[in-house]
């Protein structure tokens, strides 16, 4: 039986109360109950408070730049697709920064778990608007109240026909660990978007607010009721609905490349004569 | 008899079939065992504009692009009179009986007798096979290989306009003055640069490709992607050049040896992504095939414009090694070379071309597929000390690199500063150990520098210099001088950085002048020169046209530069 100290205790650098520690307990769960071992998945992460996170792990971990771990991920599992991949992020890194990337790697459907730790705030940089803030949310930098609409990463990948899309809330460990558990076994990409109270920079969604907002969605909910998910994918505000707002059977990406089919690419060789009969196309 | 050399250009429309005639052309000419040097030169539009594919073809090795002209076939007007002027004065032109064109030089042809205007070029070839006094078979075995995957009915379609076009040729008393000297068939490879860089890196174990479409350097990962499915490679098409670079970076920490190719402006892009790869020190080979900017620029010119950029693209310092290919071969092997190297020391390894050198086709022979080694991805798990750390202090600066995956050691990589184990630290202390782990491995790729290339007389009057696809025309140029009566010599190089003065500073104190010879405005490599050897190079010929080096250019310039 595996436990979770497998997965080690680090000191982080969090503020104390910052959603990102159950987070992280449970995530760790997740991994035990999904029965995978520290060297058996690749961690990806970009910057932010939410990147760190891996560090604070025992896992493989290849941690990039702002907003770019989406394509980093995709190039592991091609290289890899034996193992899983996961994604910590913020909302600045994914849905800002890497906004482009959130919007091909669903297109792909590439199999991949992406954890995006949404605080409606940017974090490491000390309280700018995060594309996930809610029009009119005063910082610093938008002294005025935030102008833009916010982005609405959910009803965004069900619109796309995202593989697997859900939300979840720091403040409900047990619902968490479930969403990620199912997420890591869903063969495709799946999205986890998770509300977490940052206690520095969002003094407006905070643990209460999301607490009293929040509800699970009923057993009688199918996530596979794709105009059902448009629908839910786009309550916001006295009620924000927790659980698999969508899903579909779409192949993953991998699935399209012969040449993944058995053996990582990462352990396959040139093939010499099959170089030289190729390269006959040139005579 | 026959001429040894010969220099045709094939102009016309986009759409008009020209590049399909020219490349059968080139490839009947390869098998039959000519040398060749090809340019292409297009506009930046699908149809219309006007578009030139010169063949300098020659019975002996030739290595440079040429100016004038011999023989012009032109599939429409507007080709003779952008380049009446380029045609020697004994030279000929091949034109459509319909332009009343009154050149003496003109052989008219009834095109359309033979063919309605989409199938004209096939007629065209047939009369190209006649005056160039080529093997029919050749020519025609060549042109159905090129239609084989097509419909029968097309290959027959073919063969009877190829066999009217070729009788009426045979009934005329056409000049024979652009007539080639037979030579013995050859088992010669045509192959374009970006071909060859293709080639070399899957050869050399290449298994991952990541790109977003930028001219000129697309058609090495249409190349990839062609070969992918027969040698499992992965082929990516990715939303822009920022995923392209990160996604082979990602790729590469999982144990697939990578690559991105690009443009300058697409490079741009991928400049953060330079950077990750010399702070994580994950292996990439990077292709830049350079075209005239800034910015959009010159789209499908060339020019030798970016060196500097790509010397100095990424923030922080960390070594880097940069390949400049002079030839078709070089960008094969060199390729492997880049990507071996970027293996062994686990960095951003640099392989620079440009648009000229990217689309020139030449007569290859074949590579020694079965002698030629891969690259082996990461350490062996047994071979590492434990705990297993990534980053871990070595002399040479190369840790051990092993796999996510492969072993129960967790590999972590990060973009933050780091210890040995991988994590993010901001202990001062562990910065310096760190950087300076880095910088050492800059001493490994030193000493595997590609020694530059002297060729010509010993303390000449002359010494031309410089670098990548521009090294043809100069050693050219240098040994036309050479038969006016000058001792003349050419410095090449085909890596431009590192640059160890010791190789070469004897060569530039030995000559009388020194004159530095690059595509580019404002002498870039001549300043990165002057920078590593203290010498003051001020005799420079540059060109930035859109067009490559040539001989006559260099020549030009040479008398009217008062060296
Ligand atoms: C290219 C780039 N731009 C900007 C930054 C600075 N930066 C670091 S983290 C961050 C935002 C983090 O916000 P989020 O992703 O929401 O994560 P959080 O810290 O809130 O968890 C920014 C802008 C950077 N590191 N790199
Ligand atoms: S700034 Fe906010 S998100 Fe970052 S650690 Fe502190 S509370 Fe958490």
């Amino acid at each position: 039986m595996l436990s979770e100290s497998i997965y080690g205790n680090y000191e982080t650098a969090w503020c104390p109360g910052c959603g990102n520690f159950r987070i992280l307990a449970a995530l760790k769960k997740a991994l035990v109950e999904s029965n995978l071992t520290p060297h058996e998945v690749i961690f990806v992460s970009g910057i932010g408070q939410a990147a760190k996170t891996p560090h604070y792990l025992n896992a493989n971990l290849f941690n990039g730049l702002h907003g770019r771990s989406l394509p980093v991920a995709t190039g592991c599992r091609l290289a890899n697709h034996q193992m899983p991949v996961i994604v910590e992020t913020g909302d600045g890194c994914t849905y800002g920064e890497g906004g482009n990337h959130f919007l091909a790697a669903i297109r792909r459907n590439i199999n991949i778990t992406l954890l995006v730790h949404n605080n409606q705030v940017y974090g490491l940089t000390k309280g700018q608007a995060s594309p996930t803030s809610d029009e009119g949310f005063i910082t610093k930098a938008q002294p005025h109240g935030v102008y833009a609409a916010a982005f609405n990463p959910i009803a965004v990948a069900v619109a796309l026909h995202a593989g697997f899309v859900a939300r979840s809330f720091a403040g409900f460990e047990d619902h968490l660990t479930e969403m990620i558990k199912q997420a890591i076994s869903h063969p495709g990409f799946a999205l986890v978007d998770i509300l977490q109270p940052c206690v520095s920079f969002n003094k407006v969604n905070t643990f209460a607010w999301y607490k009293n907002r929040c509800y699970r969605l009923p057993e009688t909910y199918d996530p596979t009721d794709w105009s059902a998910a448009i629908l839910k994918a786009n309550e916001w505000g006295d009620q924000i609905p927790l659980g698999v707002i969508s899903k579909n059977s779409r192949p993953p990406f991998e699935a399209h490349f012969d040449c993944l089919g058995h053996t990582p690419l990462a352990r396959q060789q040139v093939d010499k004569a099959k170089l030289k009969a190729f390269i006959t196309h040139y005579r | 008899m026959g001429r040894q050399e010969l220099h045709v250009l094939i102009g016309g429309e986009a759409g008009q079939g020209l590049v399909t005639i020219a490349m059968i052309l080139t490839k009947a000419l390869v098998r039959s065992g000519y040398y060749l040097v090809v340019n292409q030169s297009y506009q930046s539009r699908i149809r219309g504009g006007h578009n030139t594919f010169a063949i300098r073809v020659s019975t002996e090795e030739i290595i440079a692009p040429r100016q004038r002209l011999d023989f012009l076939v032109a599939l429409n007007q507007e080709t003779v009179d952008w380049h009446r002027t380029e045609i020697a004065p004994d030279g000929l032109i091949l034109l459509d009986e319909r332009f009343a064109d009154a050149d003496q030089r003109c052989v008219k042809a009834p095109f359309k007798q033979f063919a309605e205007e989409k199938f004209a070029n096939v007629a065209y070839l047939a009369v190209l096979n006649k005056l160039l006094g080529l093997d029919e078979q050749v020519v025609f075995q060549t042109l159905e290989d090129y239609f084989g995957a097509k419909k029968p009915e097309v290959t027959e379609k073919n063969r009877q306009i190829f066999s009217a076009a070729y009788e009426w040729a045979s009934g005329r008393n056409l000049p024979e003055t652009v007539r080639l000297a037979p030579v013995a068939p050859q088992e010669h490879l045509m192959l374009n640069g970006n071909e060859a860089i293709a080639l070399g890196a899957i050869s050399a174990g290449l298994k991952f490709c990541a790109f977003y479409p930028m001219t000129p350097a697309t058609s090495i990962s249409l190349t990839l992607q062609a070969a992918a499915d027969d040698l499992g490679l992965v082929v990516e098409q990715a939303e822009d050049e920022i995923a392209a670079i990160n996604m082979a970076i990602g790729a590469s920490y999982a144990g697939v040896p990578a690559m991105v190719a690009t443009s300058g402006g697409g490079f741009a892009l991928m400049v953060e992504g330079v950077s990750l790869a010399g702070m994580t020190e994950t292996p990439i080979l990077i292709v830049v095939a350079q075209r005239p900017g800034p910015a959009t620029g010159l789209p499908t010119r060339t020019e030798q414009g970016d060196l500097e950029f790509i010397l100095h693209a990424g923030h922080g310092e960390f070594p880097r090694a940069i390949f400049a290919p002079t030839t078709i071969e070089e960008c094969f092997h060199l390729t492997r070379k880049a990507l071996i190297l970027a293996e062994k020391y686990q960095s951003p390894i640099f392989l620079l071309t440009d648009q000229f050198l990217a689309d020139s086709y030449r007569a290859v022979a074949p590579f020694e597929i079965d002698a030629l080694d891969a690259t082996s991805v990461g350490s062996s798990p047994e071979e590492v000390s434990l705990p297993y750390q990534r980053y871990a202090l070595t002399d040479s600066g190369v840790s051990p690199r092993l796999l996510p995956g492969q072993s129960t050691h967790l590999v972590v990589c990060d973009s933050d500063e780091h210890t040995s184990d991988g994590h993010i630290t901001e202990d001062l202390t562990v910065r310096i150990l760190m950087v300076e782990k880095r910088l050492r491995k800059s001493a490994g790729l030193r000493a595997e520098v590609t020694l530059p290339e002297y060729q010509g007389d010993n303390r000449p009057e002359v010494l031309f210099v410089t670098w990548g696809s521009s090294c043809g025309a100069v050693v050219e140029a240098a040994a036309e001088l050479r038969l006016r009566g000058h001792r003349t010599a050419a410095l090449c190089f085909a890596q431009v950085w590192p640059l160890i003065p010791d190789q070469f500073l004897s060569y530039l104190q030995g000559a009388d002048n020194v004159v530095m010879v690059e595509g580019n405005a404002t002498a870039q490599f001549t300043r990165m020169i002057c920078r590593e050897t203290g010498l003051d190079l001020p005799h420079r010929i540059l060109r930035y046209d859109g067009l490559p080096m040539t001989p006559e250019y260099i020549l030009g310039q040479f008398q009217s530069g008062g060296f």
